[in-house]
C-alpha cells in the first residue's frame, strides 16, 4: 500500500458542549479517492474543517505524507498541498473565473503579472485535467457544476496534491455528478488523493477506493469499497439495520382526485416552464414526477398548489376548479384538504427562526383546536406539537427549540408532520429527502406509503431517481415543461435517464 | 461673451462645492466595497474639519492641520472598525453614534479651547491652503474659450481640489489593477471566499476603513482649511450623507462617484447662482425653494434614474465563521 497522505490522529473538537469529534483517528493512502461518510452532525465537516485550518482540534496530531505538520490557517493546508471544495462555495459572484482563481495567491501588488501567469496556468491546467472553462466568464453566469470546477481549479492553481470535497454532488444534476467523478477518477490517475465527503451510499459505492464511516462523533470503521456493501454502510451510519427500499404492496387507485389539464406556468421571466402539461391523480396512488432540476417541476408544483399563476389550463381538486390565478388562498386549499410540502424547506416551508411548536401548526394556526377565542392556544399547541414529536420521532423532543437548530432531516420532518397529520386528501411533496440523512429517508419513505394505502392521493417530485423509482406508483418524466413519457415504477434508470435528458424514446430504441 | 463668463463661474463654483463630496464619497466606496457601511462619513468630515483647523490655528500651518485632519479622522474610523468589524455590532448604530459624537464635542471642545461659540479662530494665510495658479493661467486669460477654462476653471484651485481630482483615477487603479484592491472588493462580497484562501477578513476591512479615515480628513480639510478660513459648528451640513446618496448613485464605481458628485455640486451652485435671479416666465422664486432643489433633485434622481444599484453582497453584514 502507499504511503499514507494523510493522518489523523487522535483528533478531538468540541463546540461548547457539543463533542463533533472524539478521538478520530484515519489514514487515507496517497493517490487514492477515500470516503468520508456520516449522517448529518456526524462531525465529518468539522473533520475536514479541522485538517483545512478552518478550525483547530483542541488535541491530537495531523501527519501529511508521513511528516507532523500543524495547521493553524487555510494558509498553513494550502502550503502543506490541502486543497478544500466547500460545500457552499467560496467564490466571489461577480468576479470572473480568474479573479477568483488568484484572490490569495496572486504573488505581488499588481495584477497584471499574475493575472497572465493564471491565464497560462489555466490552460495547462486545462489541457492535463480536462477542466474546461472560460477564464473571463463571471462565475455569477456559470452553472454550478462549472462553479465547483473553479474550486477545483482554485485548489490545483495552488497546487493541491490533497483535494477534500465537502458533500459536493448536493447541488449537482445527476449527470453534473457524473461528469464531476470523472474528474475526480482522472485527478487520482495523476496521483493525486481525493477526500469525498458525503452522505449519499451511492457516490461512495461508485467512486472510492476506501470508506471510512463517522457516526456521532466518531470513526466506526474503516473499509475497502470493494469489500462492503451499501447495506453495511448504512447500518454503520445509522447504528441500526436500515431499509433502503421501501417495501410496500400493490396500488388501489380509486377515484380521480387531482386532474390538471393542458396547464401552461410561465416564470418571472416569461419563460415558458411548464408546456401544456395534463394528468390525473388518484385517491391510493403515488405519482412521481422524475426530471433533472429546472425542467418545470418546481413551477408545475407551485401552480397546482395555487401560489404561483398559470397562464391557462384547469386544475381541478374533488372536480372543482382550483384558482390558477395566483391569488388563490392557500389556507382555502388547505381546507379543501390540499396539502403541500415545499421543496425549499428554509424559505418556504419553515420560518427557521421560530419555535418548533410554532411552525408545526403554521397555516393552520386558525383552527379552533389551536385557539382560545382570538388568542393562540398554547397549552392545545405545545401538546400537538409533543404529539408530533414523539410520532415522526423528531429529535431533539423540544417543541420550545428553535427550528433553525434542528438537523435537515428533523426539519423535514417538522414539515412533514404539519401537513400529514391534517389529513388531507392531496399531499404534493417537493424533494422529501434532499439533505436529509438515511435514517430519516427510510422514515419519511414509509409515511408517504402509508399515505398512499390509506387512499390519499400524493404528488411526488424530486431529482432523486431511486427516490422515485422505489416510491412511485405511475412515474412522468418532465422536460423542457413537457411530460415526454409516462413509465411504470420497474423502468429501468437507464431508459428514465435518457428521457430526462430529453431523448425521445423512440431513439433510446434504437 | 457674457453667457461663457457666467458658465464658467457656475462650473468653477461646481468643482469647488463638489471635492468635499467627492472626497467623502471616495472614503465611503472603500469602506463600502469592503462590506463595512459607513453613515458616519458625516461625523468624521466634522471631527476632520474641527481639528485640521484647531491644529491649523494653533500652529499656523496648513500641513499640520491636515496632518491632524487625518488623525482625528482615522481614529474616529478605527472606533468604527473596532465596534462593526470586531466586535460584529450593528454599522450604522456604529456611524450615527460617530456623527453625534463629532457633532457634539467639536462644538463643546471648540468652546473651551477659543471661547468664541465653537467656532475656531480665523485663519491667516499660511494655515490655509491657498489657491494655485496653473503655469500660463495669466497669459491665456484673454484667449477666447480655450484660454478661458484654462485660467477661469483648470487653474486657481487649492491642492487639495487637484489631490480630490487625482484620487479618481488612484482609486479606479488601486481597486482594479492591485492585489490589495481585488481582495477588498472580494471581502466586501464575500468574506468567507477571502478568509478561506487565507487572508485576514478584519484586518483587510481595518485597512479599507483606515483608507475611508484618510480621505473623511482630507474632506474636512478641505472645508475648513481650503474653502473657508476656520471651523463653524455644523459646518459639512449634510455632506456626508449627499455623499453616500452620489455613492449609491455611482453603483461604488469611482468614475461614476466623480460625476455624481459634480452633479449635485452642480445643483448646488446653480441654487446658489439662481438665488435672486428672475427665472423666465417663472419670475422671482423664493430662496427656500432655490436652496431646497439640489435635494429634491438628489431624491428624485435616486428614486427613478440610476436603475437598480447593488450594493456589495456582504455590505453591512459582521463576518462571523460559520459553524
Amino acid at each position: 500500500m502507499a504511503q499514507a497522505a494523510i493522518e489523523l490522529i487522535g483528533i478531538n473538537k468540541s463546540f461548547g458542549a457539543v463533542r463533533a469529534n472524539r478521538d478520530i483517528a484515519l489514514e487515507i493512502p496517497r493517490g487514492t479517492i477515500h470516503g468520508i461518510i456520516g449522517e448529518n452532525g456526524a462531525g465529518k465537516s468539522t473533520l475536514m474543517s479541522i485538517l483545512y485550518g478552518f478550525y483547530q482540534a483542541d488535541s491530537g496530531e495531523i501527519r501529511v505524507n508521513g511528516k507532523p505538520t500543524h495547521i493553524k490557517t487555510p494558509n498553513d493546508a494550502i502550503a502543506a498541498g490541502i486543497g478544500m471544495v466547500h460545500q457552499h462555495f467560496m467564490l466571489v459572484e461577480n468576479f470572473s473565473v480568474l479573479e477568483n482563481i488568484i484572490l490569495g495567491a496572486e504573488g505581488e501588488a499588481l495584477l497584471k503579472n499574475s493575472i497572465s501567469k493564471a491565464r497560462s496556468e489555466l490552460r495547462r491546467l486545462e489541457q492535463e485535467y480536462g477542466l474546461e472553462v472560460d477564464p473571463d466568464a463571471l462565475i455569477e453566469e456559470l452553472p454550478v457544476g462549472l462553479q465547483q470546477r473553479v474550486e477545483i481549479l482554485k485548489a490545483l492553481y495552488r497546487g493541491a496534491e490533497i483535494l477534500i470535497l465537502d458533500e459536493p454532488t448536493g447541488v449537482l444534476t445527476p449527470a453534473e455528478a457524473d461528469h464531476l467523478f470523472r474528474i475526480l477518477q482522472q485527478l487520482k490517475e495523476q496521483g493525486k488523493t481525493v477526500v469525498l465527503i458525503t452522505h449519499k451510499l451511492r457516490e461512495i459505492m461508485a467512486i472510492t477506493d476506501n470508506v471510512s464511516v463517522m457516526r456521532q462523533g466518531t470513526m466506526v470503521a474503516t473499509r475497502k469499497t470493494s469489500e462492503t456493501t451499501v447495506e453495511e454502510l448504512a447500518e454503520l451510519m445509522v447504528g441500526r439495520r436500515v431499509l433502503l427500499r421501501v417495501e410496500k404492496d400493490e396500488a388501489k387507485p380509486g377515484a380521480v382526485k387531482l386532474a390538471i389539464k393542458n396547464l401552461t406556468v410561465k416564470d418571472s421571466r416569461g419563460v415558458t416552464m411548464v408546456d401544456d402539461v395534463s394528468f390525473d391523480i388518484r385517491a391510493g396512488e403515488i405519482v412521481g414526477i422524475a426530471g433533472v432540476a429546472g425542467n418545470g417541476q418546481s413551477e408545475l408544483m407551485e401552480a397546482v398548489s395555487g401560489i404561483r399563476k398559470a397562464v391557462s389550463g384547469t386544475v381541478m381538486l374533488d372536480g372543482t376548479p382550483i384558482d390558477l390565478t395566483g391569488q388563490a388562498d392557500p389556507g382555502e386549499l388547505r381546507d379543501r384538504g390540499l396539502a403541500h410540502v415545499p421543496e425549499d424547506r428554509h424559505h418556504v416551508g419553515l420560518v427557521l427562526a421560530f419555535d418548533e411548536s410554532e411552525n408545526s401548526i403554521l397555516g393552520y394556526h386558525d383552527k379552533p383546536q389551536y385557539l382560545k377565542g382570538p388568542f393562540l392556544n398554547l397549552d392545545a399547541i405545545q401538546k400537538d406539537a409533543q404529539e408530533k414529536i414523539e410520532k415522526y420521532d423528531i429529535r431533539p423532543a423540544n417543541p420550545r427549540l428553535k427550528t433553525a437548530n434542528f438537523s435537515g432531516g428533523n426539519q423535514q420532518k417538522i414539515v412533514l408532520a404539519r401537513e400529514i397529520e391534517q389529513d388531507p386528501g392531496v399531499l404534493i411533496v417537493g424533494q422529501p429527502t434532499r439533505g436529509v440523512d438515511v435514517g430519516a429517508i427510510e422514515f419519511i419513505h414509509k409515511r408517504l406509503i402509508a399515505m398512499r394505502d390509506q387512499g390519499k392521493a400524493v404528488l411526488l417530485v424530486s431529482v432523486e431517481l431511486d427516490e422515485i423509482r422505489s416510491l412511485s406508483d405511475r412515474i412522468l418524466v418532465m422536460f423542457a415543461g413537457r411530460v415526454v413519457g409516462e413509465r411504470g415504477p420497474e423502468t429501468s434508470e437507464g431508459e428514465l435517464g435518457l428521457l430526462m435528458a430529453g431523448v425521445e424514446h423512440k431513439e433510446a430504441a434504437e | 461673451m457674457e453667457f461663457v463668463d457666467a458658465l464658467i463661474n457656475i462650473l468653477n463654483s461646481t468643482i469647488r462645492v463638489s471635492v468635499p463630496l467627492l472626497l467623502a464619497c471616495l472614503a465611503g466606496l472603500y469602506s463600502e466595497r469592503a462590506g463595512v457601511f459607513d453613515i458616519g462619513l458625516e461625523g468624521k468630515m466634522l471631527a476632520g474639519a474641527f481639528a485640521g483647523a484647531a491644529a491649523a490655528a494653533v500652529f499656523a500651518s496648513a500641513w499640520i492641520g491636515l496632518l491632524f485632519a487625518i488623525l482625528v479622522s482615522v481614529g474616529m474610523a478605527l472606533v468604527h472598525g473596532f465596534a462593526s468589524i470586531t466586535h460584529r455590532g450593528n454599522q450604522i448604530v456604529s456611524g450615527v453614534a460617530i456623527n453625534f459624537i463629532a457633532a457634539g464635542s467639536t462644538i463643546i471642545l471648540g468652546q473651551a479651547w477659543f471661547q468664541q461659540g465653537g467656532r475656531t479662530p480665523s485663519l491667516p494665510p499660511e494655515g490655509r491652503f491657498g489657491e494655485i495658479k496653473l503655469p500660463g493661467a495669466d497669459a491665456l486669460r484673454d484667449v477666447p474659450v480655450i484660454g478661458q477654462l484654462y485660467s477661469g476653471l483648470l487653474s486657481g484651485h487649492s491642492l487639495l481640489t487637484y489631490v480630490a481630482f487625482l484620487a479618481v483615477p488612484f482609486t479606479w487603479w488601486v481597486l482594479f489593477r492591485t492585489r490589495f484592491g481585488l481582495r477588498l472588493r472580494a471581502v466586501g462580497e464575500n468574506p468567507a471566499a477571502v478568509d478561506t484562501a487565507g487572508i485576514s477578513v478584519a484586518w483587510l476591512r481595518y485597512r479599507a476603513v483606515i483608507c475611508t479615515g484618510i480621505l473623511t480628513g482630507l474632506a474636512g480639510s478641505y472645508m475648513a482649511l481650503a474653502q473657508n478660513a476656520g471651523f463653524v459648528k455644523d459646518m459639512t451640513a449634510g455632506r456626508g450623507y449627499i455623499a453616500l446618496a452620489a455613492l449609491i448613485f455611482a453603483k461604488w464605481k469611482p468614475v461614476p462617484a466623480m460625476f455624481a458628485c459634480l452633479l449635485f455640486g452642480f445643483l448646488d451652485a446653480l441654487s446658489i447662482r439662481l438665488q435672486g435671479t428672475p427665472l423666465p416666465i417663472i419670475g422671482k422664486v423664493p430662496v427656500q425653494l432655490m436652496q431646497a432643489l439640489p435635494y429634491v433633485l438628489t431624491v428624485i434622481l435616486l428614486a427613478g434614474f440610476i436603475g437598480k444599484a447593488i450594493p456589495p453582497r456582504a455590505g453591512g453584514v459582521p463576518y462571523v465563521k460559520e459553524r
